[in-house]
């Protein structure tokens, strides 16, 4: 339980925060994409019979490359769908192959983050230091790219370079993340709270910080619910991921009408006299 | 030679025979929503359409009713949340499709889980999820041509309007064309279509058969009409290929009990994008 504490505040710290350049970018399908298709990693893995990490680690990685080599000619999104397809394809023929057993499957697509071992967690903590290292160093480059994609070439900044960066950074916090907490968990992170921290503050680094904070008390809420419920933790992430963004964008929404409100009638009004 | 080809039995099977037919059914059918699909840039609502429907799949599993009808109603459920958050910008339009996308995967843990626990089919993840095209029911197959043609039918009724308004959305405003009503209807139109292919041939080949026929089509031709021609035949060819190399693949090593489909059309249909990769663009005709 405390493992399951510790691994799920690790893995919400870093979708966080690589989640606030997927939502920025628009890569919310390479976010989706990424860990799915390397569910075939896992497949391979244990029909080989080598550690599940390193399998989803090739896939993950191979998938990264597969999408960016892809979309150099031809559209994004497409080569985002048929590089997934073509992973979830021959995970479905590693299935085949091993006969594994469909409660196995299940947690690979949904985690098992209640049932994490001590030994888990070393190489959780040195993939997360690994992916905020490389978050630190491609920053301003990322930033930059996402936000100014005309005049970041201009400055130095290699767009294919940048673009294949972040994909392997998204590669790196699948194959830690994958294991623990499955396939669908981690994308919900990576797209709901920074959303919603997004509709709060323009600025990078508070939104960030936002973020994490969002990521953090959706995993706590969701774990807490599941060991209450023992219901599926990605249920509870995913559904509290949605409703932190419905709650970031009834915030956006509300602040923009009373901007308008402001604009046409001078000063924020005091608070309407109570009728009686 | 020829029977080398075609394992014995192949022809006269009648489950390969209902495969063949679906199949063909739903590439022509995704086919021709899925050109609008990659022409408009939305491969992944296409694919999350596909995997929210499994959501529902799995809580008719739970209900007890066709898995039809689940898939039906959660897909089209979904693509009306997709139209309310705001899928007409192109900027918000991947955070809503990954919201309820997110949102989607979480209740298919649930049912799963709870279909798991309460019934023990173990089974259900992996039929909800990859599909058998072999293990159809026949009663399906009118079914499947009925919302195949409501899909269709619709692209069809639509088709000038939609075409302008995926093309050039502000020149179609300027027309005082419904740009947003379009693309509402177009969206369910997918989920029709998507939901179709998702129950019978599994998320995997529905999103495969949506993007990479029709990717592929418009690269080849830049006139919509033929690409629609194109996506189709190419959808058709990748099915029936694959249907076969699987139906043949049940000698190979390593266990001789059959490769999936889904593998075989999926790289199928990645060879021949890649393939048209390397022809270059057709210049545009007008």
């Amino acid at each position: 339980m405390v493992n399951a504490w510790i691994v799920a505040s690790i893995v919400a710290i870093v979708g966080g925060a690589v989640g606030f350049f997927v939502v920025l970018r628009g890569s919310a399908f390479v976010a989706h994409a990424v860990p799915s298709g390397s569910f075939a990693g896992a497949a391979a893995a244990s029909l080989v019979g080598v550690n599940t990490l390193l399998g989803l680690g090739v896939f993950a990685v191979g998938g990264a490359l597969g999408i960016g080599l892809l979309s150099r000619r031809g559209r994004h999104d497409v080569a985002t769908a048929l590089t997934l397809v073509f992973m979830l394809g021959l995970g479905a023929l590693f299935l085949s192959f091993s006969a594994a057993y469909a409660p196995e499957i299940y947690s690979l697509l949904f985690g098992e983050v209640l049932g994490i071992s001590t030994n888990q967690l070393a190489p959780t903590i040195a993939l997360a230091a690994a992916s905020l290292f490389v978050l630190g160093v491609l920053y301003r480059r990322l930033l930059l790219s996402s936000v100014l994609p005309d005049s970041a070439p201009a400055r130095g900044v290699a767009l294919f370079g940048v673009e294949l960066g972040f994909l392997l950074l998204v590669a790196l916090t699948t194959t830690m993340t994958v294991p623990v907490v499955g396939t669908a968990l981690i994308f919900s992170l990576m797209v709901g709270p920074p959303a919603a921290a997004r509709s709060f503050t323009a600025r990078p680094y508070q939104a960030i910080a936002l973020s994490v904070g969002i990521a953090l008390v959706v995993v706590w809420v969701a774990i807490a619910l599941s060991y209450q419920t023992n219901w599926p933790v990605g249920f509870f992430v995913g559904i509290a991921s949605a409703v932190a963004y419905a709650a970031g964008r009834t915030w956006a929404f509300a602040r923009r009408n009373r901007a308008l409100h402001t604009r046409r009638h001078g000063a924020i009004p005091a608070r309407p006299l109570v009728r009686s | 030679m020829v029977a080398a080809i075609f394992e014995p039995g192949f022809f006269s099977s009648s489950s390969v025979q209902l495969a063949a037919a679906v199949g063909a059914i739903v590439a022509i059918v995704t086919g021709c929503v899925g050109v609008f699909t990659v022409i408009r840039g939305q491969s992944f609502a296409g694919e999350a359409l596909g995997d929210v429907g499994a959501a529902g799949g799995s809580s008719a599993y739970l209900a007890g009713v066709a898995p039809l009808w689940g898939f039906m109603a959660v897909a089209v459920a979904a693509a009306g949340v997709m139209e309310l958050i705001g899928i007409q910008r192109t900027r918000g339009r991947d955070l809503a499709t990954g919201i309820v996308l997110g949102a989607g995967f979480g209740l298919a843990a649930l049912f799963l889980y709870l279909g798991t626990t309460y019934d023990n089919t173990t089974g259900a993840t992996v039929t909800v999820l990859f599909g058998s095209i072999f293990a159809l029911n026949t009663s399906i197959l009118p079914l499947v041509a009925a919302f195949g043609a409501l899909a269709t039918g619709m692209i069809l009724l639509l088709y000038r309007p939609l075409l302008l308004a995926s093309v050039s959305p502000e020149l179609a405003s300027a027309r005082r064309l419904p740009v947003r009503l379009i693309g509402g209807l177009y969206l369910l139109a997918m989920a029709l279509a998507v939901a179709l292919s998702a129950v019978t041939i599994g998320a995997i080949l529905s999103t495969a058969l949506l993007v990479g026929p029709a990717a592929t089509a418009l690269h080849l031709t830049r006139r919509p009409g033929r690409a629609i021609l194109t996506a189709g035949l190419i959808g058709v060819g990748a099915m029936w290929l694959g249907i076969l190399l699987a139906y043949d693949s049940y000698d190979w090593p390593p266990l001789h009990h059959g490769w999936p489909v889904s593998f075989f059309v999926v790289t199928i249909v990645l060879l021949a994008y890649i393939a048209s990769r390397a022809i270059p663009a057709r210049t545009r005709q007008t």
